[in-house]
C-alpha cells in the first residue's frame, strides 16, 4: 500500500504539502490562543489580568487559585494588623489586598457534584447501553429500526423544551436539585449515544465466538459475559468517555434544574465574582481545573473521536 | 449455521440439560436487555413530552400551582404563530444557524482538504485543532466574555492592533450589530473542527484509483476537484451540516452566557425566548406550546434532511 502511494502519480507534491502544512499549523496555533489565554490568566494577579495592553509577560501568581477556593471580606488595615501572623500563602496574599479569608468557596462542592453526577450517569448509561446494544445487535427485535430511531430521536429535543416538564415532574417527585435527579436525566440523554455507539462496536465482534462458547455448554448469558464483553472493552471504554464528557460539559439542564446542593461546575463557574465584577483570574483558574481532565481524555480518544461525534455513523 | 447446530444439540439432550444450554430464551433475553433502556426513556423523555403536550393546551403557570387550570384549546398555538416577537426570535435563530453552518463548512472542508495532503506531523496538528470542540461550550463561552471586553480583552486588542480602530470602540457584546457576530465567531471557533473531522473521513474514503484514472485521462486538478473530490465527499459534508444544524437550532448555553439574548433582544434565539417565557415569566402553558412547535420543526427538518442524505448516498 505504502509502495503504491509513494510512486503514485496523484501523491501531492512537496510544495503543496509545505503550503498545506503552514496553513494548518497557523490555524492550529491561532485557534489554541484562547485556551492558552485561559491558562495564562489563571496565573495572573487581578490587576495584571485587566491591564491594558493585555500582558503577555507577567509575574506568575497563585492568587487566582486562592480566590477560587475561598471567599474573602474587606477589613480595615488596623484589624488585619491586629491578627496573628499569616497562615500560608493564600492568607498572606489576601491580607495584602486588605482582605481576610472568610471561608471556603462553593467551588469544591460544585466540582465534587460534577464528578458524582458525571460518573454516576456514565456508569448507568453505559450499563443500560451495553445491554440494549447487545440485544439489538444479536437478536431479531420486532421494530428494531423504529426503536433505534426512537432512542436517537430523544436527542433532537431542545434541552429547554425538555426541561419544562422535567422541572414540574421533579418538583412533584422531590427530585429537584438532587444529584439523583441529574444522574437520571443525564443517563436518559446519554443512553441514546451509548446504544448507537456500542451497537456498532458489538456488530464488529464475530458471532462465531459466542456460538462456539454456547456449543461448549455456556448459556447465552454466560457467553455474553465471558466472550462478548471482554472483546468489547475498547468500545465500552470509548463510549464511557464520550458519555462522561457530555455529562461533564452539560450546562442547560444544570443551570435550569439545579440551584444549590446539586449544582455542577458549569453553571457555577460563570458566577464567580470578586469586588467590582467578575474575578477573571479565579474564573480562569476554575476553568483550567475544569478543562484539564477533558484535554487528557481527548488525547486518549483521538482515534475514536469521529465515531463518537457522529453516533457511530462514520467509522474510519 | 452454528446457531442451528446449537439448537439441534439442545433439542437432542434431555430437557433439564437443554434448558441449561439455552438458558433464558433468546427472545426473553432480548427484551430483558432492551426494556430497561426503553423504560428509562419513556419515563424521562416520553412521559414529560406528553405532559408538555397537555400543558400546551392550558394556561398553567408553574409558579402558581394552586390556581385552577383552564383548558384553552389551541389558543396558545394561535398566539405563538401570530406573535411578532416569536418570529423575530426564529429569524435570529435562522441567521445564526445559516452563518455558523456556512462558515464552519467552508473553513472545515478547506482544513480537511489541506490536512489530506498528509504533510509531516499532520496527526499532531489535527489533534491540536480538535481540542476546542471537546470542551464545555458554557465554560469556554463564558471565558470569551473576557476576551471580548472592549479594552482589556485580547480579541479587541488584536483587532485594534491590525485595524487601528481604538480598542474601546470594539464593543463586541454590547453593540447591536456586532453582538450576533460575536456568538457566530465563538461557535465557529469551537465547532469548525467537528466539520473538519467528518470531512476528513469523507476525503479519505475516496479510493486512490479514481484519481489515477483521472490522471490517465489528463483531467486537470480543478476538474478532479469538482467531479471527484467534492461529489464523493458530499454525503459526509451533509452529515456534518445535519448534526451542526440540529445542535445550533437548539443552541442555548453559549448565547445565554455571552449575551443572554441581549443587547435588547438582538441575539435572542429560540431557546432563549423559551427560557425567558418558561422560567422567567413562568408562562408554562404558553412556553410548552412553543417547545412543541420547535420540536416538531426540528423533527420535520431532520426527517427531510435524512431523506435527502440517503438520496445523495445512493447516487
Amino acid at each position: 500500500m505504502s509502495l503504491t502511494t509513494a510512486h503514485s502519480v496523484v501523491a501531492p507534491s512537496a510544495n503543496s504539502k509545505r503550503i498545506a502544512g503552514t496553513i494548518i499549523v497557523l490555524y492550529a496555533l491561532i485557534s489554541i490562543v484562547p485556551l492558552l489565554w485561559i491558562f495564562a490568566t489563571s496565573f495572573k494577579t487581578p490587576p495584571d489580568s485587566i491591564a491594558y495592553p493585555p500582558k503577555i509577560l507577567f509575574q506568575p501568581s497563585l492568587e487566582g487559585y486562592c480566590n477560587l477556593f475561598t471567599t474573602r471580606t474587606r477589613q480595615t488595615p488596623d484589624y488585619i494588623n491586629s491578627l496573628g501572623p499569616a497562615t500560608g500563602f493564600c492568607d498572606e496574599t489576601t491580607r495584602k489586598r486588605n482582605m481576610v479569608i472568610a471561608g471556603p468557596s462553593n467551588f469544591l462542592p460544585r466540582f465534587v457534584n460534577s464528578l458524582i453526577i458525571a460518573f454516576g450517569s456514565t456508569f448507568c448509561a453505559v450499563f443500560l447501553g451495553t445491554l440494549s446494544a447487545y440485544g439489538f445487535s444479536r437478536f431479531k427485535v420486532p421494530l428494531a429500526d423504529d426503536l433505534l430511531f426512537f432512542i436517537l430521536s430523544t436527542r433532537f429535543m431542545p434541552p429547554i423544551a425538555v426541561a419544562i416538564p422535567i422541572y414540574l415532574m421533579y418538583r412533584e417527585l422531590g427530585l429537584s436539585d438532587t444529584a439523583l435527579g441529574m444522574i437520571l436525566l443525564y443517563t436518559a440523554v446519554n443512553v441514546s449515544l451509548a446504544v448507537w455507539l456500542l451497537k456498532g462496536f458489538i456488530d464488529e465482534i464475530p458471532r462465531e465466538y459466542e456460538e462456539a462458547a454456547m456449543i461448549d455448554g455456556y448459556t447465552r448469558l454466560q457467553a455474553f459475559w465471558r466472550t462478548v464483553l471482554p472483546q468489547a472493552t475498547t468500545g465500552i471504554a470509548a463510549t464511557a468517555i464520550f458519555c462522561l464528557i457530555f455529562a461533564w460539559n452539560e450546562y442547560a439542564f444544570a443551570a435550569l434544574l439545579t440551584s444549590g446542593t446539586a449544582q455542577t461546575a458549569p453553571p457555577f463557574i460563570p458566577t464567580i465574582i470578586g469586588e467590582g465584577g467578575q474575578d477573571w483570574p479565579a474564573v480562569a483558574a476554575g476553568t483550567t481545573i475544569f478543562l484539564v481532565p477533558i484535554l487528557v481524555f481527548t488525547i486518549l480518544l483521538r482515534k475514536q473521536l469521529l465515531r463518537g461525534i457522529t453516533f457511530g455513523a462514520v467509522r474510519k | 449455521m452454528l446457531n442451528r447446530t446449537a439448537e439441534n444439540v439442545a433439542r437432542a439432550t434431555p430437557e433439564p440439560l437443554a434448558r441449561k444450554v439455552r438458558g433464558i430464551s433468546d427472545k426473553g433475553l432480548a427484551w430483558l436487555f432492551i426494556s430497561p433502556t426503553i423504560l428509562l426513556l419513556l419515563a424521562i423523555n416520553i412521559f414529560p413530552l406528553f405532559w408538555a403536550i397537555y400543558l400546551s393546551f392550558t394556561n398553567y403557570r408553574a409558579n402558581r400551582p394552586n390556581e385552577v387550570v383552564k383548558n384553552l384549546g389551541f389558543a396558545n398555538y394561535q398566539r405563538i404563530l401570530g406573535d411578532k416577537d416569536i418570529w423575530i426570535a426564529m429569524q435570529t435563530t435562522a441567521h445564526f444557524v445559516f452563518w455558523t453552518i456556512l462558515l464552519q463548512t467552508l473553513i472545515g472542508f478547506t482544513l480537511a482538504w489541506l490536512i489530506d495532503r498528509k504533510f509531516r506531523g499532520h496527526a499532531f496538528w489535527t489533534t491540536l485543532i480538535l481540542v476546542p470542540m471537546m470542551l464545555s461550550p458554557a465554560v469556554v463561552g463564558n471565558f470569551w466574555r473576557f476576551l471580548y471586553e472592549p479594552q482589556i480583552g485580547l480579541f479587541a486588542y488584536a483587532i485594534s492592533f491590525f485595524t487601528r480602530i481604538p480598542p474601546t470602540d470594539i464593543q463586541m457584546l454590547s453593540n447591536v450589530s456586532l453582538a450576533p457576530w460575536s456568538i457566530i465567531i465563538v461557535d465557529t471557533w469551537m465547532w469548525t473542527p467537528y466539520v473538519m473531522l467528518i470531512c476528513l473521513a469523507g476525503l479519505r474514503s475516496i479510493p486512490e484509483y479514481i484519481y489515477e484514472a483521472a490522471e490517465v485521462d489528463r483531467a486537470s486538478n480543478w476538474r478532479q476537484f469538482w467531479s471527484i473530490t467534492l461529489p464523493m465527499a458530499l454525503p459526509f459534508i451533509m452529515l456534518a451540516v445535519l448534526f451542526r444544524g440540529i445542535e445550533n437550532f437548539k443552541m442555548f448555553d453559549m448565547v445565554n452566557l455571552l449575551t443572554g439574548g441581549g443587547p435588547g433582544s438582538t441575539t435572542e434565539v429560540a431557546s432563549i425566548t423559551l427560557k425567558r417565557q418558561a422560567f422567567e415569566s413562568w408562562r408554562t402553558g404558553y412556553s410548552s406550546a412553543f417547545a412543541i412547535i420547535l420540536f416538531v420543526a426540528v423533527f420535520g427538518l431532520a426527517n427531510i434532511y435524512v431523506k435527502a442524505l440517503n438520496k445523495v448516498k445512493q447516487r
